[in-house]
């Protein structure tokens, strides 16, 4: 294999991991507050189409962020007001999101276009790749790292800020005390539900731009389906991740890169069959799974936070 | 002033049967604001919908046929839940009976005595869901791998392979080139009751009452409601949890199966594209709506499969997007799950001068100043 050949297979799992590395640092967020939000998918799916809408008819990229953030926002407020303060089940809560997200999402497509017309098929705004002067030029990484949309761009601070303000920062450390001992972090005077509303709600904004780099940057423009299962796969990377945000960036680039030689061989005309292709991304993560469970419990880790997905309730204290 | 929750002393009965009324109530308000927002008449728009789903004979027959799957895999995911196993994988389980029925309508219906096929297909139906469900409950009960997402990607496996084979390998070779395998002989079709209502009607009814039977009048049924109420009493009482997430998710993925078994031999008596519809996923809503009862599962299904039907007949008689059904069918768990917290606890105003003396005569949760 060649380098030019190297290089563009990087550059395109950057592109495809971008979404998941957003989706997946929010609901890390919101895991390590104790809230487990399965509408991922839900809210990339209305990340996407609110993000390509609002875009498309003000002709504004901005405001296209602004609106998948609002509505990531919004939809994870829902599961926070359910979990937190109305103390539902949160694993059917996030199924909920997801079902209520991508049902509202597939109405908006085939609606929101000019007129009241469908969505699918339209050419709006889309977030140009931005060769880096200099940077981009250098040899091998440059074009790999180095070219590529604001969305994939934030990353580089996105990643390594959240680590650093999860494990070095106050805040970060109450985040993660709500999250392992809420009884503990209310006894230090540290507001559990407020605190697991703000990381929730900040998850929802990040998976709202994972999806809206899907329908600008990735996919350009709206399709039925867009997400392709994507929210679930970030949530498997949590998982991955073990809650960190640095490894949950191996995990989506092992996506991505799936996502690259999927494309490749297509392109090359392979034999396989495409749907058995098209299952890898799939079966990886149930493999993955398996393998990264099996490893933790051999290592007697848990890397969960311990009150994840528990109400808590001062009177349940004991 | 302040507002507490207060635990009410017993579970109101009344509030666990009211609240699924309101949040059904809830979801129409919600999504009419959302037509009005659109620019659409809501109050036409419910007309259309109730009327095509109910009002004449066809329309409530072509409902039936929407809920069969949806009270078959309704059922599977209750009893998975009931044990606090998170099957969301009944799609796929479903699109695995399927093809399995298939396989056997197609392959095996010709060595088969003609009263033997539909049995057959039935139960190749029932095998695989099981089957397939038992992977991800192997992996949870002896790995510990979270079964949310197991359970998940598998559906989309199984759909990829299940489409796969209908615009390929199994693809009618007389069908000018039309996604679909070719039509079953007449003898792997499942009998109709009535319009295209088939007897998978009446597995459903058969299914619900075995399975009311079993949870509440059995040791094993017990079993699995102890495991799902207080995980660690069952496991100290010596209940085999493992062996009974195995048994569950078999019998819960061979319910999914028959509906996808049902659906091809009775309904399409061919594979092809419309199989995987999402049966699956509202299965969920339809389960939690019913509060996991068996019975309420059958009467919840018809509501929903309404709902379905109710939003084809908008998408082709005002044109308006069908998905408007998949809008209310999530926004009808939301009021739902809020409302369960008010079967449990009660709302209570406190009036006081000095709140903190409030909190300390109460020992209660404070919510909201």
């Amino acid at each position: 294999m060649d380098v030019a050949l190297i290089t563009s297979i990087l550059a395109i799992t950057l592109r495809a991991g971008t979404s998941l590395i957003w989706a997946t640092i929010g609901e890390i967020y919101a895991e390590r507050s104790g809230i487990l939000n399965l509408g991922l998918e839900g809210m990339m799916m209305m990340g996407a189409v609110s993000a390509f809408a609002v875009a498309y008819h003000s002709g504004s990229l901005t405001m296209g962020l602004v609106a998948a953030v609002l509505v990531g926002a919004l939809l994870a407020a829902m599961h926070a007001v359910l979990s937190i303060g109305l103390r539902a089940n949160q694993v059917v809560s996030g199924l909920t999101l997801t079902l209520f997200g991508t049902g509202l999402a597939s109405f908006l497509g085939q609606r929101l276009g000019p007129g009241g017309t469908y969505l699918v098929g339209l050419v709006g705004p889309t977030l140009e790749r931005i060769p880096l002067p200099l940077l981009s030029r250098l040899p091998f990484l440059g074009p790999a790292l180095f070219n590529h949309d604001l969305l994939t761009y934030a990353l580089y601070v996105l990643v390594p800020a959240s680590w650093w303000f999860l494990y070095k920062t106050r805040p970060g450390l109450h985040a993660r005390a709500v999250g392992e001992n809420p009884q503990a972090a209310d006894a230090m005077g540290i507001n559990v539900s407020a605190t697991r509303y703000r990381y929730t709600i900040l998850g929802g904004m990040l998976a709202g731009l994972g999806g809206a780099h899907l329908s600008l940057a990735y996919t350009r423009g709206w399709a039925e389906n867009i997400t392709g299962g994507r929210g679930w796969i970030a949530v498997a990377l949590v998982i991955f991740a073990m809650w960190d945000p640095l490894r949950a960036v191996i995990g989506a680039l092992l996506f991505g890169g799936i996502n690259a030689i999927q494309l490749r061989m297509q392109a090359a005309g392979t034999t396989v069959p495409a749907a058995l292709l098209n299952m890898l991304p799939y079966i990886a993560t149930i493999a993955v799974l398996v393998l990264i469970t099996w490893w933790e419990t051999l290592r007697k880790r848990v890397g969960a936070p311990a009150a994840l997905g528990l109400p808590y309730a001062r009177e349940e204290k004991g | 002033m302040r507002i507490v929750f207060e635990k009410r002393e017993s579970v109101s009965r009344s509030a666990r049967a009211l609240v699924p009324i309101v949040s059904f109530l809830l979801s129409l308000v919600f999504g009419a604001g959302l037509l009005w927002l659109v620019g659409v008449d809501p109050w036409e728009t419910y007309r259309a919908m109730a009327r095509g789903a109910l009002a004449t004979q066809y329309a409530l027959s072509e409902t039936l046929v929407k809920a069969i799957p949806l009270m078959l895999t309704s059922l599977g995911v209750a009893i998975a839940f009931r044990m606090l196993f998170w099957n969301i994988g009944a799609e796929g389980q479903l699109a695995m009976g399927g093809l399995a029925a298939t396989g056997v309508a197609l392959f095996v219906a010709g060595s088969l005595p003609t009263w033997a096929v539909v049995p057959a297909a039935i139960a190749a139906g029932m095998l695989a869901g099981g089957l397939w469900a038992l992977v991800p409950a192997l992996l949870r009960a002896y790995l510990k791998v979270n079964e949310t997402i197991t359970t998940l990607m598998m559906n989309y496996i199984a759909a990829l392979w299940v489409s796969h084979l209908y615009h390929g390998p199994w693809r009618d070779p007389a069908g000018y080139g039309f996604p679909g395998t070719a039509q079953f002989p007449a003898s792997a079709w499942l009998p109709r009751l009535f319009g295209r209502v088939h007897l998978g009607l009446v597995f459903a009814v058969v299914a619900a009452a075995l399975l009311w039977f079993v949870l509440q009048r059995t040791r094993w049924g017990f079993e699995v409601r102890i495991t799902g109420q207080n995980p660690v009493a069952a496991r100290y009482s010596g209940i085999r949890i493992a062996r009974n997430i195995l048994l569950v998710m078999l019998v819960s993925g061979a319910l999914c199966g028959l509906a996808g078994a049902a659906e091809v031999t009775g309904v399409m008596r061919r594979l092809q594209q419309g199989l995987t519809v999402g049966y699956g996923y509202t299965a969920i809503i339809v389960a939690w709506m019913s509060q996991l009862n068996p019975w309420g599962v059958l009467l919840v299904a018809f509501l929903l499969g309404a709902l379905l039907v109710g939003g084809d007949q908008i998408q082709m008689a005002m044109g308006l997007p069908a998905a408007m059904a998949l809008v209310l069918q999530g926004a009808l768990l939301f009021p739902m799950l809020g409302g369960t917290l008010f079967a449990e606890y009660r709302l209570r105003i406190v009036r006081t001068a000095a709140p903190t003396a409030a909190v300390a005569q109460h020992p209660v949760a404070e919510e909201a100043e």
